[in-house]
């Protein structure tokens, strides 16, 4: 690996290499311009950082804890195992650092009404519940078939006080409520601050997605330093845009001795089209304001990603994990959703903890890799979420009726 | 700009801008459908290369994207039907619409094989001036128009910036939102289009939210070109049978409209 530090991406064009960039339609684009003008103001403002880091505290409950799974660690028997507990967030995943950041820039920027899409519903609900806890009516597009799989989360938005709205589109998964937040956002772009909930889209959403989410790597960092005198070995993160871990992972990039893993959802295999792991099975293109892999055929056309986990099926991937995939500082691998389910149960047994399916694709890669490490070695997992909304559809790919 | 498109716009009215979208509800209806445009009145064509995901498009147009889709339409085969339709109108205009990514998708070759094709200009929703090193240089070395959009939120410190490198005309965009849903007020449209042509001097073709003849007529008056997309999409979406004279009887009364208020 170089000896010189990677160069602070993304350029003031918002491009990750060939990566990233504004492609947007014209109605769009002065909007983004402005809420680019606005966050280089707010990152120069003590107030907006003291106001992000308080709120963090008092009502997200970080520093989320480094954990040491001692039981893990002795089960798969190799380096030690850290998780980085953001499932015991408020509202049960690292989404809602993002959501944070972005509503205190909405606010900023004197947006009245906020729209969402989301996959899973953790990123809807948790922009619900900063809706809330600001006052500011929000609207959160949701794939219908998401919404058959991930009811709890439905509701819970709803008791938020949100608008939940069914998109019947496509294959009615998350890329389809990106488009109609996006076409929404096109028809209301005076008042309407978009929310988006992965560190994709249009420059500079990825910047700052990662840079809000960064609290996870940062923490991380010092809290080892505390435990351990050192940094870690690796580090190893789910991705579906990947929010989780661009913020795992960019406080370590220039730390030459951290290798880190990117681990995809590989569905039914990655050798046929029953998969969301776009930058193993994709190639660049541009979809929702970005170049970045893109599950897509011959012709262009977007072709729908497919996981077990509804967090993690989407055909694209946030641009700066394409950038960092072709530079070669971080391994890119995947997992099946049959061993995203065994790792699932593994760290419910082993641990007590029951894990979110997304994660579970992380602890996955975890088995295999810190089996092949020394003991003196150590790993750090990103739990981003907790499984308590997947208990369904573990039960029915278990084969039990709850 | 190709003689052909500038011609269209240097008539004694308004020029007829009518958008369809390659394959819907086929290849073959396509090419029945744009005859019966140009026979209707129409004095450009937009062609639409079908996307699966039309962030910028309302309901009609994602439909009829969708159905082409369905049929196994690719950008390929809209080629075809665009060198097709060269070889039987040698004189009417004929410009691409749609999204980037079939486009990069297609190959470096993607503007050799448009111009080679007839095409004389392309509307790329999602490229932005700020990304226009992504195609707009090849598009101009092969002499086709890069069609750019202005809409409402385009104020005037940006307007010089979507202006440089656009060709052919500009399309403004009257509603802040997707296709076909809403129409404009006139006299905010009449205000838009006045301050775009202070700074420009290509022609000015309005769309959005145009359905009857009546609005089609209230647009002509004020601006150099009149957009209409989804109302016609709409009618081949409900005339799967013979598309073609539905869309001819309608775009004969949108011609006659305009034609009747210059």
């Amino acid at each position: 690996m170089s000896s010189s530090p990677l160069p602070s991406l993304p350029d003031e064009r918002g491009h990750f290499g060939q990566f990233g960039g504004r492609y947007v339609a014209e109605t769009l684009m002065p909007l983004i311009l402005e809420l680019e003008r606005e966050y280089r103001r707010a990152q120069a403002d003590p107030a907006f950082k003291a106001q992000f880091e308080d709120l963090l505290q008092h009502y997200v409950g970080r520093p989320s804890p480094l954990y040491f799974a001692e039981r893990l660690t002795d089960a798969v028997g190799g380096a030690k195992i850290y998780l980085k507990r953001d499932e015991l967030n408020h509202t049960g995943a690292h989404k809602i650092n993002n959501c944070i950041g972005q509503i205190l820039l909405a606010r900023r920027m004197g947006k009245t009404r906020i729209i969402a899409e989301t996959g899973a519903g953790q990123h809807g609900v948790a922009t619900a519940t900063v809706c809330a806890r600001f006052g500011l009516p929000c609207t959160i597009y949701m794939g219908a078939k998401d919404m058959e799989r991930q009811q709890p989360n439905v509701f819970r938005m709803r008791l938020l006080g949100a608008e939940v709205r069914g998109v019947t589109a496509g294959r009615a998964t998350l890329k389809d409520a990106m488009n109609e937040a996006l076409r929404d956002w096109v028809a209301s772009v005076s008042d309407t601050y978009y929310l988006i909930g992965t560190a994709a889209g249009p420059h500079p959403y990825p910047e700052l997605v990662r840079d809000f989410q960064s609290v996870i790597g940062k923490e991380a960092k010092s809290q080892l330093e505390k435990a351990e005198g050192r940094l870690p070995d690796l580090l190893i993160a789910a991705i579906g845009g990947g929010s989780n871990a661009i913020g795992l992972f960019h406080p370590f990039l220039n730390d030459e001795s951290v290798r880190m893993i990117g681990v995809e959802a590989a569905g039914r295999g990655l050798d046929g089209p029953d998969h969301a792991a776009s930058l193993a099975g994709g190639k660049p293109g541009v979809l929702h304001g970005n170049k970045t892999y893109l599950l897509q055929d011959d012709d262009g056309q977007i072709i729908e990603g497919h996981s077990i986990s509804a967090g993690l099926d989407y055909p694209g991937i946030g641009p700066e994990h394409s950038w960092l995939h072709e530079s070669g500082r971080v391994d890119y691998r995947s997992a099946t959703d049959e061993e995203a389910l065994d790792a699932f149960q593994m760290l419910c047994r082993s641990e007590g903890i029951i894990p979110a399916l997304e994660p579970s694709h992380a602890l996955a890669v975890v088995r295999t890799e810190a089996a092949r490490m020394r003991s003196d070695e150590i790993v750090i997992a990103n739990l981003c979420g907790r499984g308590d909304k997947d208990i369904f559809t573990v039960a029915e790919a278990l084969g039990v009726d709850l | 700009m190709s003689e052909r498109l500038s011609a269209a716009f240097r008539k004694n009215r308004a020029a007829l801008v009518t958008f369809v979208t390659a394959g819907d509800p086929s290849a073959e209806k396509t090419g029945d459908i744009l005859d019966a445009l140009v026979e209707g009145g129409a004095d450009v064509i937009e062609l639409g290369m079908p996307f699966t995901d039309p962030m910028a498009d309302g309901p009609s147009i994602q439909a009829g994207s969708l159905r082409a889709l369905k049929g196994g339409m690719t950008l390929k085969g809209t080629l075809e039907i665009a060198r097709a339709f060269r070889g039987r109108h040698p004189d009417v205009p004929l410009i691409l619409m749609g999204y980037l990514n079939p486009a990069l998708a297609y190959g470096p070759h993607f503007a050799r094989d448009a111009a080679a094709a007839g095409v004389d200009g392309l509307i790329l929703v999602d490229l932005p001036p700020e990304e226009d090193a992504e195609l707009g240089g090849a598009l101009r070395g092969e002499g086709l128009s890069l069609v750019r959009l202005a809409t409402p939120t385009t104020d005037r410190n940006r307007l010089p910036a979507v202006l440089e490198g656009a060709s052919g005309f500009l399309y403004y965009v009257s509603v802040a939102g997707v296709t076909g849903t809403r129409a404009a007020d006139t006299a905010d449209v009449a205000e838009a289009v006045g301050r775009i042509k202070a700074e420009t001097d290509l022609p000015v073709a309005v769309g959005f939210g145009i359905r009857t003849a009546e609005q089609a007529a209230d647009i002509a008056r004020i601006a150099d070109g009149v957009v209409v997309g989804s109302a016609i999409v709409d009618l081949i979406g409900e005339n799967a049978a013979d598309p073609a004279t539905a869309v001819r009887n309608y775009v004969t009364k949108l011609s006659q409209a305009i034609e009747t208020a210059a």
